[in-house]
């Protein structure tokens, strides 16, 4: 049992935190699109994610709350070398979720500052989170050349969670703003291209172990299946985008899954790469199967009612006031 | 590291010190918002509607508040404490991420529809949506004072190689401060969303005399809190008795008792000196405070002395103490003493500014009391397995400092906008 326990927490944790990426990616994208859009496009655009932005960031909550959990070693040790990252990242949640509130509220240059500090925080925890990504990848290595790569991770999934956030948008309005999305879409498949890219060589470049997953023969054959995937994926999201107002929301969200699990792949079972496996930075089975327990009871629950505020929240979004 | 150790102090009793302050509200208003909500569902008076609509815009603005501070929170544990998670990990995980699935989602996903679903869903599914957020809110404080009791009076568990494991989760959750903490402080965000009613209420009768919602709910602020207010008076009595038992050096803190002794004297007020180990300039009330903790004027108390080096810095927690007490005391001659004003059609001006400056009352006796119980656990992170100093992680003084500036600097632009926000919002009432 002790076997596969931390295994099933590392799925589960693995989902929590691809759920968040996806999920408040795109409602950070729409923060960072703001600046792009008119004025009233910009109500519209903050009204597409108003019902969903907390629940979405629970997910993140849930994620690390599962670190914690779960692998209560590695939680420290993560979140300590991430220290700087991760207190920008707070700050930048913290002002775009009370600036989501408080720019409804506001008027004159006061609304204009929520606006500007709605934009400051998605943008600074959209750009930590991808610094995270990059250093954690890197096993955080010390070295001008690894914060280099970091800094550019940062900036990449930036584009990721613009992708994200414009296709979101192309699904949940029309008229000139959908025409608008379009375009901004595709910048952040050019981005999003740039940082696939570059977590991919990145990581078998300082890793051994994760050279020796990918090309290594004959597995190489068919782990190469998910690149190609990737790619076909990013194919589908670039032709869709003037035909059809689903399909590259799914597409865009299939880049994700395809690079999580490319991601996953990668660092199985390490927690953190080379030097903390998932079973050695496990909690005690008595707090893991407690835990367990509750998940397999309560998560189907969440999982339902997520889905009906989305059918209840379902088609597009209009720019008329809140709390109606 | 002594300076990583204050400063990780410094920044994690801010943030959650900051942190608290929007739960204290939100917990006791979704309870109200449930019962105005309740109330247009089965009366389909469209006044409980208009009510409705203004005080559930200031709960999305605090709610929001204290997600985005709570985010912060479950990381801190991991960068500033690191050592609780690794020796107690086993034990506190679980109720956190009990906390997460079974209470945030819940909280979180039907906020959505009680916000903007109104004119999407059916009246019942939206009335039963707004009782949903506030049974979340109540089981996430369920949960996370289940954690925090645990690490005061902790039960259930066992050692296994250095760690704590849980052999009864039972004795766990419900360990003996639980029951105590767990409605000492619903029943405070109950008493400080009453007032926070009541105050803003009383802020937008001061502008518009004639609006008669604002009227309703002053009253009604005031009256649900001479109502909680007494209660909450045996219940924080029950509390301390119950910290008597667990926690015999924090009483000695808060009473500034040094000496244990026989008919020991209460000290009303006085300045705890810890060098000289007395109080100076103190005003007591001889066998007191004897008669208070057991019953009997002659009975012994154990003074600070009695617990050697594991005792809490005394002054903090002493006064910390009396300023909950005072502003209980306040509160409860504001809403007893305005009770038959109250019934007067027109409310003296004088009374709606007193009401006005007790509408944050709430978070002071709220905050103090918390100051009291945290501070008064120490030198200890869980009473008798884990010192603080041994949990603190080993960020830098500069990683520390610099992000402890971005913090204050958030929270203060935090805190001022939502007061601002709040009056401004009261001002113009639910025109």
């Amino acid at each position: 049992m002790s076997e596969w326990l931390p295994v099933v927490f590392t799925v589960l944790m693995g989902i929590a935190i691809l759920a968040y990426v996806v999920l408040d990616g795109y409602d950070l994208g729409v923060g960072m699109l703001m600046p792009a859009a008119e004025r009233q496009e910009q109500d519209r655009m903050v009204a597409s994610i108003g019902p969903f932005w907390d629940a979405n960031e629970t997910w993140l909550v849930l994620g690390i709350g599962l670190l914690l959990v779960a692998f209560p070693v590695a939680h420290g040790e993560v979140l300590g070398a991430l220290y700087i990252p991760v207190a920008a990242m707070l700050v930048g949640l913290m002002l775009r979720g009370v600036a989501f509130e408080l720019r409804i509220k506001a008027e004159g240059w006061h609304r204009e500052l929520w606006n500007w500090l709605f934009w400051a925080g998605s943008t600074l925890a959209a750009f930590a989170q991808g610094l995270m990504l990059g250093r954690y990848v890197t096993g955080f290595e010390s070295g001008a050349g690894f914060w280099l790569f970091a800094l550019v991770v940062g900036a990449s999934l930036c584009g990721g969670y613009v992708l994200l956030g414009a296709t979101w948008l192309i699904l949940r309005t029309d008229g000139p703003l959908q025409a608008k999305a379009v375009a901004w879409a595709r910048w952040g498949l050019l981005w999003v291209a740039l940082a696939v890219a570059l977590v991919s060589l990145g990581t078998p470049l300082v890793s051994e172990t994760v050279r020796q997953k990918w090309f290594s023969f004959p597995r190489v054959a068919y782990v190469s299946l998910l690149p190609l995937a990737t790619v076909a994926a990013w194919l589908w999201v670039w032709y869709s985008l003037k035909k059809s107002e689903t399909q590259p929301f799914a597409g865009a969200v299939a880049i994700f899954v395809l690079s999580f699990a490319g991601l996953a792949y990668s660092l199985f079972p390490y927690v953190v790469i080379d030097r903390l496996t998932v079973w050695e930075a496990a909690a005690h089975p008595s707090a893991l199967v407690f835990l367990l327990i509750g998940t397999l009871i309560v998560l189907p629950f969440n999982i339902g009612y997520t889905a009906w505020s989305y059918r209840v929240f379902r088609g597009k979004a209009s720019g008329g006031s809140p709390y109606g | 590291m002594e300076e990583a150790l204050i400063l990780s102090r410094i920044q994690f009793g801010l943030n959650i010190g900051f942190h608290i302050l929007f739960p204290a509200i939100t917990i006791g208003l979704a309870w109200l918002l449930a019962y105005f909500r309740v109330r247009y569902e089965r009366s389909r008076d469209p006044a409980w509607l208009e009510t409705y609509k203004l005080w559930v815009k200031v709960f999305a603005l605090t709610f929001a508040m204290g997600v985005v501070t709570g985010i912060v929170m479950s990381f801190q544990f991991g960068t500033n404490w690191p050592g609780f998670m690794n020796r107690v990990g086993n034990v506190a995980g679980p109720l956190l991420a009990y906390e997460v699935l079974t209470a945030f989602f819940l909280e979180a996903t039907f906020l959505g529809v009680m916000l903007f679903g109104m004119n999407k869903v059916p009246g019942w599914v939206h009335m039963v949506s707004t009782i949903v957020v506030a049974f979340g809110t109540t089981l996430s404080a369920f949960w996370i004072l289940a954690l925090n009791s645990w690490m005061q009076t902790p039960t259930g568990h066992t050692q296994e190689a250095g760690v704590l494991v849980a052999a009864s989760w039972l004795a766990v959750i419900f360990n003996p401060s639980f029951p105590y903490r767990m409605v000492h402080m619903l029943l405070a965000s109950g008493i400080t969303a009453a007032f926070l009613v009541a105050g803003l209420s009383a802020w937008r009768l001061l502008k518009a005399p004639a609006d008669a919602s604002a009227g309703k709910t002053l009253r009604f602020g005031a009256h649900l809190a001479a109502v909680l207010v007494p209660i909450q008076v045996v219940v924080g009595d029950l509390h301390g008795l119950n910290t008597l038992e667990h926690q015999p050096a924090k009483i000695a803190a808060m009473e500034a008792l040094w000496k244990t002794e026989r008919g020991a004297p209460l000290t009303l007020i006085g300045f705890p000196n810890q060098q000289s180990r007395s109080n100076d300039y103190a005003i007591t009330v001889p066998k007191a405070l004897s008669l208070i903790l057991v019953h009997d004027p002659d009975g012994e108390v154990q003074g600070l002395e009695a617990f050697g080096e594991d005792v809490p810095p005394v002054a903090p927690v002493f006064w910390s103490f009396r300023v909950m007490v005072g502003t209980g005391v306040l509160m409860l001659i504001l809403a007893w003493g305005s009770f038959f004003i109250l019934k007067r059609p027109v409310v003296p001006r004088w009374l709606l500014w007193t009401f006005a400056g007790f509408t944050f009352s709430g978070w002071v006796a709220t905050l103090a009391g918390w100051l009291v119980t945290e501070i008064g656990r120490q030198p200890w992170l869980v009473t008798g397995v884990l010192y603080t100093a041994d949990a603190v992680g080993e960020a830098t003084g500069a990683e520390l400092g610099a992000s402890l500036t971005a913090y204050v600097l958030t929270y203060t632009v935090m805190l001022i906008s939502y007061v601002v926000v709040l009056t401004h919002l009261a001002g113009k009432g639910s025109q």
